[in-house]
């Protein structure tokens, strides 16, 4: 709870100084996976290590996702086999993880980053396209309410 | 309170408006994304289902299958039943419905649109394109260079959308989207197709092909056993106009849609797209199969089963998410018909706060130079189509010699719509080959579909136009419309006849 209105205090009252954005990376195919080099931006704000922890973590999560294997060819399968109405019940195995994926970086944000100012937004409210971190001005986080 | 204001913050949060007073509902119904979408499309079901805007010719193609399919039933099916066996009517109406499903569902799905940057994020990369350079290779600005699995790939710069487009995305200018891994722009389903429809668009030709065969065989079958018994064929055909207007029906579309599937049967064998095909992107002297495609798998049960049977993705535009009550964008409204919905119910002090926080981030972006004060309000997540005297000062002059790739045909007159390959198929329904063969099918009847359809913009010049005279004789991008698209390799030219 505590955590909880920590967030809340920061989108309260402080005011976005920057916003940082970590690209995808494309060396490895279409595949979604993000760059893992720490931002300069950063440097003064979070310990690298962590960072980049939170990024192999978000992007091992992805290639979870997107992991073609033997769960997937039968997920397919039996959704060709239905002429794909099994789409309109069933929750794909790509949704599942990217709920998974919003739990994770909520929890990161209220454990690690917003007592540092900062806020991760879930790549998919981007398009997956970057991981943007927003930095908040340092003034008033964590002084209650 | 506290959990209105977080909830606004939150662009994908759903804001309950009733806590202010009740006005008009225009002015406090929540509003969907779909409403303030940016590209081409049209949403029903409350952004459920989305299509491409011109799709006059889907009509058509679902009236054509239902009508052949409606006559089989009615007139070929009690002989054959009858006469044969059972199964005939039975098989007809899986394939049948196989058929309508998939052709619904390419049609109804969203095929991999990207969603248009915010502000902030273009700003970011701008400013990236502009500090960059520091090698001694300069590559033409506004596209990046990447290595994948060994192969150099270049990313161009999307002027619509203001990013770099990833791998295997184009821009379809039928529907002004960046769509990812896109194939063509089929009319006759009117959609594009792309990385989330693919497989249904591939089920729908393959049970369509399988579904014509059926036909056109059972009614020669009925047609012959009709004349065997009877006075031969001719009074045959004069006793059964039904069957004589199935027999036509699929005479002429087999020949497309059998081309078509196999087709994109071999697309898939090697994990190649269309416009790839056409564009000759992987071509190296080793020939086609040893080409330099770097997303193939090398294998041909793989390719086939990550294309068609991989996870599927999901939907990036969230069509159906809420929209902070006060940031739809004036223009965008105005577009869209309603009227203008501006922040006017500031009693609200939480709706305050969100307000200044957003103008604060505007103005930041301001204050870097890229985005002119001329420019509307413009809500995160609502990209604007920007216009020519309001364009970041950045050039673009040099951005090479652009073609307009209207639905991912490449450079020459390839007819749009469907655009297909120039392998030497034969012409078939969704891919009209290029300048040898006469356009059958897609292109043939292209013409209702090839308009410009009257966008916001009164500026859009004809670069949108499909006509393929004006498209050669595309000028540079610095003075005309934004939505240039950044046609690939100029060099190409007209369609290669490999």
């Amino acid at each position: 709870m505590a955590n909880a209105h920590n967030l809340q205090d920061l989108q309260h009252q402080a005011a976005v100084a920057s916003k940082v954005y970590v690209q995808r990376d494309y060396n490895s195919g279409t595949i979604c996976r993000f760059q893992t080099k720490f931002p300069s931006e950063l440097e003064s704000r979070v310990d690298r290590q962590q960072f980049e922890e939170t990024m192999h973590t978000l992007n091992n999560l992805y290639a979870e996702a997107e992991k073609i294997g033997g769960k997937s060819y039968l997920e397919g399968c039996l959704a060709c086999m239905t002429a794909y109405t099994i789409f309109l019940c069933m929750e794909t195995h790509y949704e599942k993880v990217l709920k998974k994926i919003a739990r994770f970086i909520k929890e990161q944000n209220e454990k690690i980053y917003a007592p540092l100012g900062l806020l991760l937004t879930d790549p998919i409210e981007r398009g997956l396209r970057v991981v943007e971190i927003t930095i908040f001005e340092d003034r008033s986080i964590g002084s209650g309410r | 309170m506290k959990n209105c204001e977080y909830q606004q913050i939150d662009p994908r949060g759903i804001s309950t408006p009733s806590s202010t007073q009740p006005c008009t509902e225009n002015v406090q119904r929540p509003r969907r994304k779909w409403e303030v979408f940016p590209g081409k499309n049209r949403f029903y079901c409350d952004g459920r289902i989305i299509l491409a805007r011109q799709n006059g010719i889907l009509p058509l193609t679902l009236g054509l299958i239902i009508v052949t399919s409606g006559l089989f039933f009615a007139f070929d099916c009690p002989f054959l039943v009858t006469h044969l066996t059972v199964c005939i009517p039975v098989i007809g109406g899986v394939l049948f419905v196989f058929v309508v499903t998939s052709l619904l569902q390419t049609s109804f799905t969203d095929p991999g649109i990207l969603p248009r940057t915010l502000p902030d994020e273009a700003a970011d990369i701008e400013k990236q394109i502009d500090t960059s350079g520091s090698s001694t290779y300069h590559p033409p600005p506004r596209t990046k260079e990447i290595l994948i699995n060994q192969q150099v790939v270049k990313l161009k710069y999307c002027f619509t959308c203001k990013m770099f487009r990833p791998p295997r995305t184009s821009h379809c200018s039928m529907c002004d989207n960046c769509v990812e891994r896109f194939d063509h722009h089929c009319p006759w389903v009117g959609n594009c197709v792309g990385k989330r429809n693919y497989r249904f668009f591939y089920s729908f030709i393959v049970s369509l092909s399988f579904h014509t065969s059926f036909i056109f065989g059972c009614v020669v079958t009925h047609l012959t056993l009709r004349s065997q018994g009877g006075n031969g064929l001719v009074l045959a055909l004069q006793e059964n106009p039904a069957s004589v207007v199935e027999l036509v029906i699929c005479f002429f579309s087999i020949w497309s849609i059998l081309g078509l599937s196999g087709f994109h049967t071999y697309l898939v064998a090697f994990n190649l797209t269309t416009n790839e095909d056409i564009k000759g992107s992987w071509l190296s002297k080793r020939g086609a199969e040893d080409s330099g495609n770097p997303y193939t798998y090398d294998n041909i049960f793989t390719n086939c089963c990550a294309t068609l049977c991989g996870p599927m993705p999901p939907s990036l535009i969230d069509r159906r998410g809420f929209l902070p009550p006060e940031d739809i964008p004036p223009a965008v409204a105005v577009d869209m018909g309603r009227p203008p919905f501006l922040a006017k119910n500031d009693t609200n002090m939480c709706t305050q706060r969100t307000k200044d926080l957003l103008e604060r981030v505007f103005r930041s972006s301001e204050l870097q130079g890229l985005w002119p004060t001329g420019t509307p309000k413009t809500a995160p997540g609502q990209e604007l189509r920007v216009r020519p005297e309001s364009r970041s000062p950045a050039p673009s002059s040099s951005a090479g010699p652009p073609t307009s790739s209207c639905s991912g045909s490449a450079d020459g007159p390839l007819p749009t719509g469907c655009s297909g390959s120039a392998n030497g198929f034969p012409p078939t329904g969704c891919s009209s080959s290029a300048n040898v063969h006469p356009p059958t099918g897609c292109s043939g009847r292209q013409a209702p579909s090839m308009e410009c359809p009257p966008v916001n913009s009164s500026k859009r010049p004809s670069l949108h136009s499909n006509n393929p005279a004006f498209r050669l004789a595309s000028p540079s991008p610095s003075f005309t419309h934004n939505t240039i698209i950044l046609g690939d390799a100029p060099d190409m030219g007209f369609i290669p006849l490999h």
